[in-house]
């Protein structure tokens, strides 16, 4: 019996997301699953960001906290650190700082730090808020004005702050991260509830939670996968947006990426361990299909920029 | 699935004769068609029928064992090409790489490192599952001479003798017979003589082929030579060619039945750079392989492939669930908080992930809630005051700390009083909602 080759073509595409103003980096795009370039368009590499903060990242895993020495006491050094050295093609600035448990940094603190970075960038930049529900909706609405035009991603918005986030994000012509948790049902409402506000789906990105190789990865994984078959092969735009996975944030507390090698001599050196659970959890996520993706280690996104290459 | 329902009823004597124990033969081919049923059930198939079912029931990926005793290597038998439709079944086994042309001493310690590899996780054991030899020199004594040194640390250990030399083949695989190593050997120049020493040792044959046309076609010819238990490889080395190849191979097998390939796939992932290796051998346990070939395995990497593995073959429908008992965290005293949640394993992960980040010594106490997390347990009955107070008396915590105190989950705050009432001298005090609050509620404590 001879060979054919079983190909597919699916009636659905993702988004094609365009980001940053002078240096562009575009993502999604593709009308097949995660790199499947044999049955049709796979346009775009994924896109790794690097993730900086608004304070000191002195909570940070040591294996990843002393590469930044020097820079990160200061969100614009490390910025332009990510951008001229590590060649970034896209920063992620987390305003932790405005935590209310944190340093409760005010709105006008973290406009001056976006503007500071932006001014310092060329490479696109991604603005995260502290994930406490009310503070985001405040500050995030604010940078989002003080970052007008600079077409940003903006994130997150949550169900249960949406709508202010969404409106910001949308007068001052941002994108958007929609979040919910784990669940492709969650995933969908949310992205209609924000495009049933006049929010133009083409400019949203999904993030159905992020979860660390051995916590809830294959989780995440699933979801991914089912949410970007729904987009392909049943054509539901509101399932079409690029994905993302938030990985740096949820590697690099776990066990795995803290304990060391004295306490746990058969888990083995923990500076590769770390970096291989961050570039592993990456690398998983990028075969479920997320096109974007917010990475700490430079040797963890060397890895899996290598690996897209291979890929593309 | 290779037939419908209908098919298979055209085949069936349609007597509705109910001896199989379902009312017609249309229900008993729609069991048949869904996998449920088997056709033993039914005396009166005639034998034409029986050989057409038989091979259109077969599992679409061939079941494939290597190696032998307690660590031998179950493949294929994969019925699904998505995780979420249905558990994948026999995970990916790692294998890694010995040249022929290292020293005896050096392939000796790599043998010893793979016995050495076991890990648990998650109640798991988790380990490097086999040695493939390579005849890098194309030597055949050398060859025999490696897979000695191979055995002589590492004797229980699956293997994959791997030569295109039929002599060195025969060499090396008659040391090992019993052992039964994967002979990865059969390309079109020499695929007569490696079937051949396969079915007279009864071991499986790894194929090559360059590209699956080539491939389908040679796994053809040597299934007519009377060698069935085969293993696949379609010269694919880079990402992009493994993930096509990987998926067109299991697609093939599962959605149109191609039976030429519907045979366990074996992966070389071997780079210079190692990270860049532990992504490719991701790809391989993600995406289709049943064996990943690796040339180093440092503990980091086991660590992360093991555990990326764990992920991908897990049960989508059933819960991880780690073991009920009382779990120290850091060196608790007497008078340390005592805390409890659900043995839903992530439930775990994150509870006693955000204790160990307080740096407050605690006690977890894990109970059995059949793997659900705290609110799903409480809802379906599993986590109750009546349990809780049964479990926490019967672990004989009493005895170990100073103060009765239980920190309760504060999505259940609602069962303070309960397990007041149920647990005489206890005080039940009401922790926060969600884990990350842990920490500022140890510490506000401490």
């Amino acid at each position: 019996m001879a060979f054919v080759a079983p190909k597919e073509t699916y009636p659905g595409k993702v988004f094609q997301v365009g980001i940053g103003t002078d240096k562009q980096a575009v993502f999604g795009g593709e009308n097949v699953l995660t790199f499947h370039s044999f049955e049709g368009n796979v346009p775009n590499r994924a896109l790794v960001a690097y993730e900086i903060q608004d304070i000191p990242p002195d909570d940070w895993s040591e294996t990843v906290r002393k590469v930044y020495e020097g820079v990160s006491g200061d969100p614009v050094t490390w910025a332009k650190y990510c951008q001229d050295t590590l060649k970034a093609r896209a920063i992620a600035l987390r305003l932790l700082g405005t935590h209310p448990d944190r340093e409760n940094r005010s709105a006008e603190d973290a406009i001056k730090t976006v503007k500071d970075v932006l001014s310092a960038i060329q490479v696109p930049l991604i603005v995260l808020g502290s994930n406490h529900v009310e503070k985001d909706s405040s500050v995030l609405v604010a940078v989002s004005e003080a970052a007008k035009d600079k077409n940003c991603i903006i994130g997150k918005a949550q169900e249960a702050n949406y709508k202010t986030i969404a409106a910001a994000a949308m007068a001052n012509n941002h994108k958007l991260i929609a979040m919910s948790e784990l669940d492709i049902n969650l995933s969908k409402q949310l992205n209609i509830l924000v495009t049933q506000m006049g929010f133009d789906k083409e400019r949203l990105i999904t993030d159905p939670m992020c979860s660390a190789l051995g916590y809830g990865l294959e989780y995440t994984y699933s979801v991914m996968e089912r949410i970007r078959l729904a987009a392909l092969t049943q054509n539901d735009t509101t399932m079409q947006p690029p994905m993302l996975g938030d990985v740096g944030m949820y590697v690099w507390k776990v066990k795995e990426t803290q304990a060391s090698e004295a306490d746990l001599p058969h888990w083995g050196t923990l500076e590769e361990r770390g970096i291989a659970w961050e570039t592993v959890t990456a690398g998983a996520l990028i075969m479920a299909g997320a096109e974007l993706l917010i990475m700490r280690h430079p040797k963890a996104v060397e890895a899996v920029e290598k690996f897209v290459d291979e890929l593309m | 699935m290779a037939l419908t329902g209908v098919e298979i009823f055209k085949l069936l004597p349609k007597t509705n004769c109910k001896k199989c124990g379902h009312p017609t033969c249309l229900a008993f081919a729609m069991k048949l068609a869904q996998r449920q049923a088997s056709l033993d059930a039914c005396p009166d198939v005639s034998e034409e029928a029986k050989k057409i079912l038989g091979e259109a029931s077969a599992p679409p990926i061939r079941p494939v064992v290597f190696g032998a005793g307690s660590k031998s290597v179950k493949m294929g038998e994969e019925t699904v090409l998505f995780r979420h439709e249905k558990k994948f079944v026999n995970p990916c086994a790692i294998a890694v790489e010995v040249k022929d042309t290292m020293d005896d001493s050096e392939i000796q310690k790599l043998a010893d490192s793979v016995m050495h590899s076991e890990i648990d996780r998650v109640g798991q054991k988790l380990r490097v599952d086999a040695i493939l030899v390579n005849n890098a020199s194309n030597d055949a004594a050398r060859f025999e001479n490696a897979v000695k040194a191979v055995i002589s640390k590492a004797p229980d250990v699956a293997l994959i003798l791997a030569t295109n030399n039929p002599s060195a083949a025969e060499a090396a695989v008659k040391l090992v017979a019993d052992k039964k190593p994967i002979l990865y050997g059969a390309d079109d120049s020499n695929a007569e003589a490696m079937a051949g020493i396969a079915k007279t040792h009864k071991v499986p044959l790894g194929v090559t082929a360059k590209g699956l046309d080539a491939l389908s076609a040679l796994t053809e010819k040597i299934k007519a030579l009377g060698v069935e238990d085969l293993v696949i490889d379609s010269g694919a080395r880079s990402a992009k060619e493994i993930l096509e190849a990987n998926t067109l191979t299991r697609r093939a097998a599962i959605k149109k039945n191609f039976k030429s390939l519907g045979y366990p796939v074996i992966t070389f992932a071997q780079r210079d750079d190692h990270m860049l290796e532990a992504l490719v051998a991701m790809l391989g346990i993600a995406k289709y392989s049943s064996i990943v070939v690796v040339s180093s395995i440092e503990k980091w990497k086991n660590l992360a492939l093991f555990t990326l593995r764990q992920n991908i073959y897990t049960d989508p429908q059933v819960p991880m669930q780690v073991e009920q008992k009382i779990y120290k965290i850091g060196e608790p005293a007497a008078d340390s908080p005592f805390m409890i949640t659900t043995n839903f394993s992530l439930t775990y992960f994150i509870v006693s992930g955000e204790v160990e980040n307080s740096k407050v010594p605690c006690r977890l106490a894990v109970m059995d809630s059949e793997g659900l997390s705290v609110l799903t347990a409480w809802a379906a009955g599993k986590f109750t005051a009546s349990k809780i107070a049964q479990f926490i008396q019967e672990s004989g915590i009493e005895n170990e700390i100073r103060k009765k105190e239980l920190i309760i989950p504060g999505y259940v705050a609602i069962l303070s009083g309960a397990i007041e009432d149920k647990l005489p001298g206890w005080k039940v005090t009401v922790g926060p909602r969600e884990a990350n609050g842990i920490p500022a509620f140890l510490k506000s404590r401490a």
